[in-house]
């Protein structure tokens, strides 16, 4: 019982816009000081989204290199150090760079205000001031990779970064005290804008899901990004000192580290994965047809994810020599986050059964997102039970655990919410076919790469090493073919999309028949102030009668 | 699949007569907002926001403190007793008095007096500076007996400067048998690590506080000329929390540095 946009179209559908151009935020000004300088939500959130497409760009060369590496059981190609080198820039680019800023700061900014019915966020000047201090985070960590990478790791544990490493961690960890405060700003921004900035009858239970999504992002940007600041300013005046307070040998503590990082970092990894769980919620409704199952339980799932983010973090430190009594407490907690993540799946599920399922391309990204993000949520609990981790941890195991999450879960999601909001965002569409193969690419491109990884963690290959046992290479060359596979599903978009942009067929209004403001209430592509007048909300967010809506679909 | 605009629900209704960029805007009205209080409201829960995340960024170094000074906690009581809590004490005292005339400044603003603002800003860095001399005496003398934790930082000569009340002239190094005694005595790593956590914290604290003033000159120059109105004044009620949060903080700093070992014999 589905319908696709092709049908839709040979029923006579109108699906293209064939109005006159009007004045959009696209073309009201056009000089590169009117970009540079722009005070608008939207065009922010594009340019967020061009540089970081570019970092995940380079991100992607690197990985690409560490597949390489990996075909041989020898290491061949690089260099040990090299490789070091080059795990560290995959993970801090793609960390730092790309997951954590991914969907808020791009589609987050473009979207949110227009499905708030706002003219812009609260603070427009703040938000430009972040993505400058974004960039400014990019320039400081390039220049460290030129200046000859860093040997660390993403995670920069004590005493190798603070004693071991060249000075080069000091160069990166400006970087990214500079851009942990452009995260904090748009926390800020976006906390404010939701509290102040709702147009008239927008409640809080009125609120499309992808705004809740955001705001509790927003809670652990703004209070998660300080401590690693601080965790990183103590390192450098570590260094700069001489003073031990993470070396062992100077009376200091190198667990401490470990606490102060993760309890920063294991929420850093829901500021990634909750935006693209909002995105999901968007999708599943909107091409089901259906009001959301649940509304209310997802909701609250994403700040009870929030909350429990903040009190789970010594899972990562299980092996590291903490109290055995503290490492149950933290099992026990890990295993809670469960719960709402589960919420969530299943009221996902429920919203489909018996929807009237539409199968466009950004459904398929949401399928492929359900999907990756069941197995790396189950795969976790693996890793929060006490006694398999001590046999996982620090395994391919973990490394595919959390690219399942991060990569399934977070980019799949901001790829489905790139082309449901594409239309929205430059008011034209894109080829709907080879949208629909490149989910399929990543789908099975990113399966054929992690999943053999799980196997290989499972027998015992660590991670962060450049060479491993001959037995352990037919797993090995199934990854490195897949992750082939996941670029071409990676690069296709970027080349279909931005030709789309610009010369695609226009898109109307609301070619997807949603039902939030950012749908209905604005043009494709918006006006520089978003809205004619201002919106008034007088309904649930989803308010879909599937039956009715097909035949209205029809009578058109 | 609409290309029309007549779906209605969620958003349906477009109201009439809404803001449009230019249109009926007050000067002091930013044009995203619809009226005073919105805007008043959203820079007021930003700067709170603001504070909620300067609380974690300090919160990173307390737990690191509470995390040494459990560890350390006969250490961490003698090289509290180095400083000299009459000193933070009168500090104390000071930064209070800075907070009344902030909040003072403020209600200048919300009655619309521009020019007292401008008095009980340069009220309030006059006792900022007053702490911050103070602060530097302190930091005079603590350089001189060598507790400032780089390579000649000097437990053993500190313990002994502050047993005898002495007060010596800054030198590069501490005599040379002190730097040996050092070596013998592991404590001398714990007492360091106190001093660095009592450079940090109190040098973030006067950091912020230099920011303050930063942010103070210029709302003087924009409260001079008139730039606020009884409307809008939410820049001076935001640095007015900037400021009590500092003071807080110095609050908590007092005791856990200056009172931890102010029992001990010696003083």
């Amino acid at each position: 019982m589905s319908t696709t946009v092709s049908e839709l179209k040979a029923k006579g559908v109108p699906f293209v816009n064939n109005e006159p151009s009007k004045v959009t935020y696209l073309n009201h000004e056009n000089t590169v000081a009117s970009w540079l300088l722009t005070l608008d939500h939207k065009r922010i959130g594009v340019m967020y989204l061009i540089s970081m497409t570019f970092m995940f760009l380079l991100g992607g060369i690197f990985a690409g290199i560490i597949r390489a590496e990996l075909i041989t059981p020898k290491g061949d190609m690089l260099s040990s150090d090299f490789y070091n080198k080059t795990f560290t820039a995959h993970g801090v680019i793609m960390v730092f760079f790309v997951l954590i800023p991914a969907v808020p700061a791009s589609l987050g900014n473009f979207i949110m205000p227009l499905m708030l019915g706002a003219k812009d966020v609260a603070f427009p000047r703040l938000n430009l001031m972040s993505w400058y201090l974004y960039v400014i985070g990019a320039v400081f960590t390039l220049l460290a990779m030129l200046l000859g990478g860093v040997d660390t790791g993403w995670t920069f544990y004590t005493p190798l970064s603070s004693t071991y490493s060249n000075g080069n961690v000091m160069v990166v960890a400006a970087g990214l005290f500079i851009l942990g405060f452009s995260s904090i700003l748009t926390g800020l921004n976006f906390i404010v804008t939701i509290h102040r900035m709702r147009a008239p009858g927008l409640t809080w239970f009125r609120l499309p899901l992808f705004v809740w999504a955001l705001y509790a992002t927003s809670i652990i940007q703004l209070l998660g990004t300080p401590v690693i600041a601080i965790t990183l300013s103590l390192l450098g005046l570590e260094r700069v000192l001489g003073v031990g307070i993470f070396d062992p040998r100077l009376g200091g503590d190198p667990i401490l580290f470990q606490h102060l990082f993760w309890f920063y970092s294991h929420p850093a990894v829901y500021i990634m994965i909750l935006p693209p769980l909002g995105v999901a919620s968007e999708l599943v409704t909107t091409f089901s047809r259906k009001p959301i199952f649940g509304y209310q339980m997802i909701a609250g799932s994403s700040l009870a994810i929030a909350i429990f983010s903040f009190i789970v973090w010594a899972h990562h430190m299980f092996t590291s020599g903490i109290s055995p009594y503290a490492a149950m407490f933290f099992s026990l907690l890990t295993f809670s986050v469960a719960i709402p993540s589960g919420i969530k799946v299943f009221t996902w599920l429920g919203t489909m059964w018996r929807g009237s399922i539409v199968n466009d391309s950004p459904m398929w990204f949401a399928y492929g997102f359900i999907g990756l993000f069941t197995i790396g949520g189950l795969t976790g609990l693996f890793l929060s039970t006490l006694g398999t981790d001590i046999h996982l941890h620090d395994t391919y195991f973990v490394v595919a655990h959390f690219h399942y999450v991060m990569v399934g879960g977070a980019i799949v999601g901001l790829m489905g919410g790139l082309h449901f909001w594409w239309p929205k965002m430059f008011g034209r569409m894109y080829n709907e076919p080879l949208a629909k193969l490149s989910a399929f690419f990543v789908f099975a491109g990113f399966n054929l790469t992690f999943f053999p990884q799980f196997l290989l963690g499972y027998l015992g290959m660590p991670r962060r090493y450049h060479e491993y046992p001959a037995e352990m290479q037919v797993m090995n060359v199934f990854s490195t073919a897949g992750a082939l596979v996941l670029g071409l599903g990676y690069i296709m978009p970027m080349i279909y999309l931005t030709y789309a942009a610009f010369w695609g067929p226009k898109a109307s209004k609301n070619p997807w028949g949603a039902t939030t403001l950012d749908w209905t209430a604005t043009d494709s592509p918006p006006t520089p102030h978003n809205f004619e007048g201002q919106p008034v909300v007088t309904e649930e967010p989803y308010h879909y009668k599937s039956t009715e809506n097909k035949e209205h679909a029809l009578a058109h | 699949m609409h290309t029309d605009t007549k779906v209605t629900g969620h958003s349906g209704q477009v109201q009439a007569g809404g803001h449009d960029v230019g249109h009926g805007h007050a000067s002091d009205l930013a044009h995203h907002f619809e009226n005073h209080y919105q805007q008043h409201e959203a820079g007021n829960l930003g700067m709170w926001m603001f504070l909620s995340t300067e609380v974690l960024f300090f919160g990173g170094m307390f737990g690191a403190y509470t995390v040494y000074r459990y560890k350390f906690e006969k250490v961490f009581e003698q090289a509290s007793n180095i400083l000299d809590p009459l000193l933070g004490g009168i500090n104390t005292i000071i930064l209070l008095f800075s907070s009344v005339t902030m909040a003072l400044a403020v209600r200048s603003a919300q009655q619309g007096k521009g020019k007292a603002i401008v008095g009980w800003m340069a009220a309030t860095i006059i006792f900022g500076l007053a702490f911050l001399g103070v602060k530097a005496f302190e930091w005079k003398h603590d350089f001189a007996i060598h507790v400032f934790p780089t390579k000649d930082f000097c437990w053993s000569y500190a313990r002994e400067m502050h047993k005898t009340h002495q007060h010596p002239e800054y030198k590069p190094n501490a005599p040379a048998k002190f730097y040996e005694e050092d070596a013998k005595n592991p404590e001398s790593k714990q007492g360091k690590l106190f001093f660095f956590l009592y450079f940090t914290m109190t040098g973030l604290h006067g950091l912020h506080m230099i920011i303050g003033f930063g942010i103070m000159a210029v709302i003087m120059v924009y409260a001079w000329n008139g730039y606020y109105t009884k409307n809008y004044f939410v820049p001076v009620e935001s640095v007015g929390l900037y400021w009590h949060f500092v003071d807080l903080v110095w609050i908590f700093l007092y005791p856990l540095l200056y009172l931890l070992g102010a029992h001990l014999a010696s003083h």
